[in-house]
C-alpha cells in the first residue's frame, strides 16, 4: 500500500463560538479517489477549504510528504501541489481557455515576455491529455459549456502539476452524457497517479470511482472504509446517524380534500410533466439533487415562471397563474430559498418587510394606516418568536434564522391556503430551525397544505407526510411517509428517468 | 380567495417587543435630513456674523424663491433614485419645456396653457423613458444619456440657442406673492410636504422604496415593478413641469440654455439630501433641504467675497461625504 501523500490530523475549525470540524482526520494517496461524504452542514467543505488554504485551521497539521506544512493561501497550497474544482467554476469568461489555464504563471520568453506559442501549445497538450480533442484553445471561456468548462479547471489544476485534485460536486450540474465522461477523466487521472478527493451526494458515482470514502456528521469524523467493505446502505446511516423522530415532532394532523392539483405542468427543462395533488393540513416534502428542478417547480407554481403548458387546479377550479400578483392573490405563497435575493428587502425594517405582500390590508385609501400597520408587525413578531429590538430595526441586522422567521411572518400575513418553504431550515441554527418546525406543525393544524423543499434528507424524512422525489426536472417517486426511507429516496434523487419511460 | 388570518400561538414566551421611542426614530429615519439642516442653520449664523445683509428679506428671497425650482425637480428625481434609477435628461427637459411655455406664453395663449402644457408634455415624454426603463429593460442611465442628448440637440437646433422676452406680465407666477410670501418658496414646501408624506405613508410609496431596495425580493412579493417605474418616471416628469413654471417665469427672459449642468444640481441635492444612489433609502425633504443648502452657500459665497467658482468644489466635497457616510451607513445595517 502506497504511502499517503497528504494526511490531515485532528484538524479543527470554530467560526464565531461554533465547531464546524472537530478533530477530523482525513488522508490522501497518489492513484486513489478518496470520496468524501455527509450531510450539508456535516463540514465537507470546511474541509476542502482547510486543505487548499482558503481557511487556517485552529487545531491540528497538514502533513505533505512527511512533513508538517502550514497553507497561509490558497497560493500555499497550490504551491504543495493541491488543486480544487470548486462546484461554481472560478474561470473569466472574458478570456480564452489557454489564458485561464494558465492565468498567474505564464511561461515567459528569456526577455520576460509572455510566451503566448508556449501557453498555447502546453493547453492543447494538457487538453488532449484529458482526451479532450473537441475543445479550441482560443475559444472564450464563455462561450464553453459547465462540462467543457470544468475541463478546462481541471487542466488548469494540472498544469500547475497537482499531485492531489479536490473536486466539490462535479457532477452536480452536469447532463447524464457528461457524467460518464468526467468519470472517465477521473480514471485516467487516478492511472496517473493523482490522487482525488470526490465530493458527491451520488451514490453510483461513489461506488463507480471510489477506492475509499471517509464520512463526516456534525463536523465529526465518523469512519474511513475501503469501498468494498460498505454497502450504499452503510454510507446512508452512517451519514445520518441518529434518529429522525426526534429531531423533527411531526404533528398529525387528518389530512383534508385536495387544495392544490398539479396535471402535466412544464417549464424549460427543469419542470417537465409534473403532476401531483397536495392536500389541506399535509406537509409534502420535495427531495432532489441540486439542479433536479425543485426549485424551478416551486418557482413556477409560484408565477416567477409561469408555466408553459399543463394545468394547476386550487380547489377544484383551474387557475392560471402568470405572475407572483397572481399566485399571492390566490392564495399561495412562496418563501424563497435565498432569502437575501429574492425574501427580504435588507435595508427597510421588519414591520415594513413583513406588511409588504398585504399592504393593501393595512391601508385605507392610498393611505397605510401606521398604528394598524404596526399592531400587525409587532404580532407576527411575537407570534413568531423573531428575536429583534424592535420591530423598526432594519432586517439586515437580524440573523440568518430571524431573517427567516420575518420572510415567513411576511407570508402568513396573506393568510395563505398554500405555503410553499423551499429550504426552510438552510442557514439557520439549530434553535430556530427545530422554532421554524414547530410553526410548520401550527400551519397544518389549521388546514394549510405545505410544499416543502429541502436538501437535508433527515428535514424531508421527518417532517414529511409523502415525499416527492425530483430528478433531472421529473417526478421519479412519490413515497408516503410510512414507506420513505433514505435508501428510497436517495434511489429517487439519482434515478434517471428517461423521457420514454415516462 | 384567502381565509381568515392563520392564528399561531407564540412558539415561545418572546420578550416584549418595544415600539420605539420618537427622537429615536427620528433620529434613525432622518439622520441626513437633520445634518443638512444644521449644516443650513450653522451657515446662515456663520455667514451673519461676517456680513448682517446676508439674512435681509431681500437675500432670503433670492435664496429660497430662486432656487425652488431646482428643490421641485429634485422631488421627482429623488423618487426615480429610490426606485435605483437615475435621470440624466431632466435639466434638458426643463430647457425644452422652457422654451414651450414661453413660446405659448408669448403667441398669445391662456397662460394657465402656457403652465400647464409642459407639464403635460414633461409627463408624456418621461413616461415614454419611463417604458424604455420597465419593458425594454433597458438601463435608465443608458435611456437618459440618449434623451439628454436629443432633447439638448433638438433644442438649440429649434431656436438657435435664442432667447424668449417680451414675456406677458401675467405669465410671470413665480414674480408674483401668496399670502404674502413667494409663489415658488410656497410651491416648494407644499409640494415637498406633500410628496414626503405621500412617500412616507402610502403603498406606492413603500413599494418604491422596495424596488430600490432589493427588485428581486420586491417582484416576489407581487409588487408590479414595470409599472411603478413607468408610474414614478411620469410624475419625476410631472414635478419636472411644476420646476419650469417656476423657472420660466421668474425672469424677464427664458435661455434656451439653461443653467448648465441642471440635472447634475438636481441629482446632487437628492444625493446630498440622503438619497442613496443605489436605491433603496432617502426622503424628498432631504433633497429640498439639500437644494437649500447650495443656494445658501451660493449665496454665503458672495456675501463673504469669495469667487462664486468655488460653489461646485464645495458641492463637489459634500457629494463625496454623503456617499461615504452612505456607504458606511449601509455597512451597518446589513
Amino acid at each position: 500500500m502506497t504511502e499517503p501523500f497528504v494526511v490531515l490530523k485532528d484538524i479543527s475549525k470554530s467560526f464565531v463560538g461554533v465547531k464546524v470540524l472537530k478533530d477530523v482526520s482525513f488522508d490522501v494517496r497518489p492513484g486513489e479517489v478518496h470520496a468524501l461524504l455527509g450531510e450539508n452542514g456535516a463540514g465537507k467543505s470546511t474541509l476542502i477549504k482547510v486543505l487548499s488554504g482558503l481557511y487556517q485551521p485552529d487545531g491540528g497539521k497538514i502533513i505533505i510528504g512527511g512533513e508538517e506544512k502550514k497553507f497561509a493561501s490558497t497560493r500555499d497550497a497550490t504551491a504543495n501541489g493541491i488543486a480544487t474544482v470548486y462546484q461554481e467554476l472560478l474561470l473569466f469568461p472574458e478570456l480564452s481557455v489557454a489564458e485561464n489555464v494558465f492565468l498567474g504563471h505564464y511561461p515567459r520568453t528569456s526577455s520576460g515576455i509572455i510566451d503566448w506559442t508556449t501557453v498555447r501549445s502546453r493547453t492543447r497538450e494538457l487538453l488532449d491529455s484529458l482526451d479532450t480533442y473537441d475543445l479550441d484553445v482560443d475559444s472564450k471561456v464563455l462561450t464553453l459549456s459547465v462540462a467543457q468548462r470544468q475541463r478546462v479547471e481541471i487542466a488548469k489544476a494540472l498544469s500547475r502539476d497537482a499531485k492531489i485534485l479536490i473536486m466539490d460536486e462535479p457532477t452536480a450540474s452536469l447532463v447524464e452524457s457528461d457524467v460518464q465522461r468526467l468519470m472517465s477523466i477521473v480514471r485516467q487521472l487516478r492511472e496517473r497517479g493523482v490522487g482525488i478527493i470526490y465530493v458527491s451526494h451520488r451514490m453510483p458515482e461513489i461506488f463507480a470511482l471510489a477506492d475509499r470514502v471517509t464520512v463526516l456528521r456534525d463536523g465529526a469524523f465518523v469512519a474511513t472504509k475501503d469501498i468494498h467493505e460498505v454497502t450504499e446502505k452503510d454510507l446512508v446511516s452512517l451519514m445520518v446517524g441518529r434518529s429522525i423522530e426526534s429531531l423533527f415532532p411531526k404533528v398529525e394532523v387528518p389530512i383534508g380534500e385536495t387544495v392544490l392539483a398539479v396535471k402535466n405542468l412544464n417549464h424549460g427543462r427543469h419542470v417537465q410533466d409534473i403532476s401531483f395533488e397536495l392536500r389541506k393540513g399535509e406537509i409534502l416534502g420535495v427531495a432532489g439533487l441540486v439542479g433536479s428542478g425543485r426549485t424551478e417547480l416551486a418557482l413556477t407554481l409560484f408565477g416567477m415562471t409561469p408555466a408553459t403548458s399543463g394545468e394547476i387546479k386550487l380547489n377544484g377550479k383551474p387557475v392560471r397563474i402568470a405572475s407572483p400578483i397572481h399566485a399571492r392573490d390566490l392564495g399561495i405563497a412562496y418563501v424563497p430559498e435565498d432569502r437575501g435575493l429574492q425574501g427580504l428587502v435588507k435595508p427597510m425594517a421588519i414591520r415594513q418587510n413583513i406588511t409588504m405582500a398585504t399592504i393593501d390590508k393595512v391601508s385605507k385609501g392610498i393611505f397605510i394606516k401606521a398604528a394598524e400597520e404596526m399592531k400587525h408587525a409587532v404580532a407576527a413578531v411575537k407570534r413568531l418568536g423573531v428575536r429583534c429590538r424592535d420591530v423598526n430595526q432594519p432586517v439586515g441586522q437580524l440573523s440568518g434564522g430571524n431573517q427567516q422567521k420575518v420572510v415567513i411572518a411576511k407570508w402568513l400575513e396573506t393568510a395563505p391556503q398554500v405555503l410553499i418553504l423551499d429550504e426552510p431550515t438552510r442557514g439557520v441554527d439549530v434553535g430556530a430551525k427545530s422554532e421554524i418546525h414547530s410553526i410548520m406543525g401550527e400551519l397544518v393544524r389549521q388546514g394549510v397544505a405545505i410544499l416543502m423543499i429541502s436538501s437535508e434528507l433527515p428535514e424531508v424524512l421527518g417532517m414529511s407526510d409523502r415525499v416527492l422525489v425530483m430528478s433531472a426536472g421529473r417526478i421519479t417517486d412519490v413515497i408516503a411517509r410510512a414507506e420513505a426511507t433514505p435508501e428510497r429516496v436517495g434511489a429517487a434523487m439519482t434515478a434517471h428517468k428517461s423521457a420514454e419511460a415516462a | 380567495m384567502a381565509m381568515t388570518d392563520l392564528d399561531i400561538p407564540p412558539v415561545r414566551p418572546s420578550r416584549a417587543v418595544q415600539r420605539p421611542g420618537a427622537i429615536q426614530r427620528l433620529m434613525s429615519d432622518y439622520g441626513q435630513e437633520i445634518v443638512v439642516l444644521l449644516a443650513i442653520v450653522a451657515l446662515f449664523a456663520f455667514v451673519t456674523m461676517i456680513n448682517p445683509r446676508f439674512i435681509s428679506a431681500n437675500n432670503l428671497t433670492t435664496i429660497f424663491a430662486g432656487n425652488a425650482y431646482i428643490a421641485v425637480a429634485a422631488i421627482g428625481m429623488s423618487m426615480v433614485i429610490i426606485t435605483g434609477n437615475i435621470d440624466v435628461s431632466v435639466g434638458a427637459l426643463i430647457g425644452v419645456l422652457a422654451t414651450i411655455s414661453g413660446t405659448l406664453a408669448v403667441a398669445g395663449y391662456p397662460v394657465w396653457v402656457a403652465w400647464f402644457a409642459p407639464v403635460l408634455i414633461g409627463m408624456a415624454i418621461n413616461g415614454l423613458i419611463g417604458v424604455l426603463v420597465a419593458y425594454a429593460r433597458i438601463p435608465s442611465i443608458v435611456v437618459t444619456l440618449g434623451a439628454l442628448s436629443i432633447l439638448r440637440g433638438g433644442l438649440i437646433s429649434a431656436t438657435g440657442g435664442t432667447w424668449i422676452s417680451d414675456l406677458p406680465p401675467a405669465f410671470m407666477v413665480a414674480q408674483k406673492k401668496l399670502f404674502g410670501l413667494p409663489v415658488p418658496l410656497v410651491a416648494m414646501v407644499v409640494l415637498t410636504l406633500l410628496a414626503a408624506a405621500w412617500m412616507r405613508y402610502s403603498a406606492f410609496g413603500r413599494s418604491l422604496y422596495a424596488l430600490g431596495g432589493n427588485p428581486e425580493a420586491a417582484v416576489a412579493t407581487g409588487i408590479p415593478a414595470e409599472r411603478r417605474i413607468v408610474a414614478v418616471f411620469i410624475i419625476h416628469g410631472f414635478f419636472a413641469g411644476l420646476a419650469t413654471i417656476l423657472f420660466a417665469t421668474q425672469l424677464q427672459v427664458i435661455q434656451s440654455t439653461v443653467p448648465p449642468n441642471l440635472e447634475l444640481t438636481i441629482i446632487t441635492a437628492a444625493v446630498i439630501g440622503g438619497v442613496s444612489i443605489l436605491g433603496g433609502s432617502g426622503t424628498v425633504i432631504g433633497s429640498t433641504l439639500a437644494a437649500i443648502l447650495f443656494a445658501t452657500i451660493g449665496s454665503a459665497l458672495i456675501f463673504t467675497n469669495v469667487s462664486a467658482y468655488w460653489l461646485r468644489a464645495v458641492i463637489g466635497l459634500l457629494i463625496l461625504a454623503t456617499v461615504l457616510a452612505d456607504m458606511f451607513r449601509r455597512s451597518r445595517r446589513i
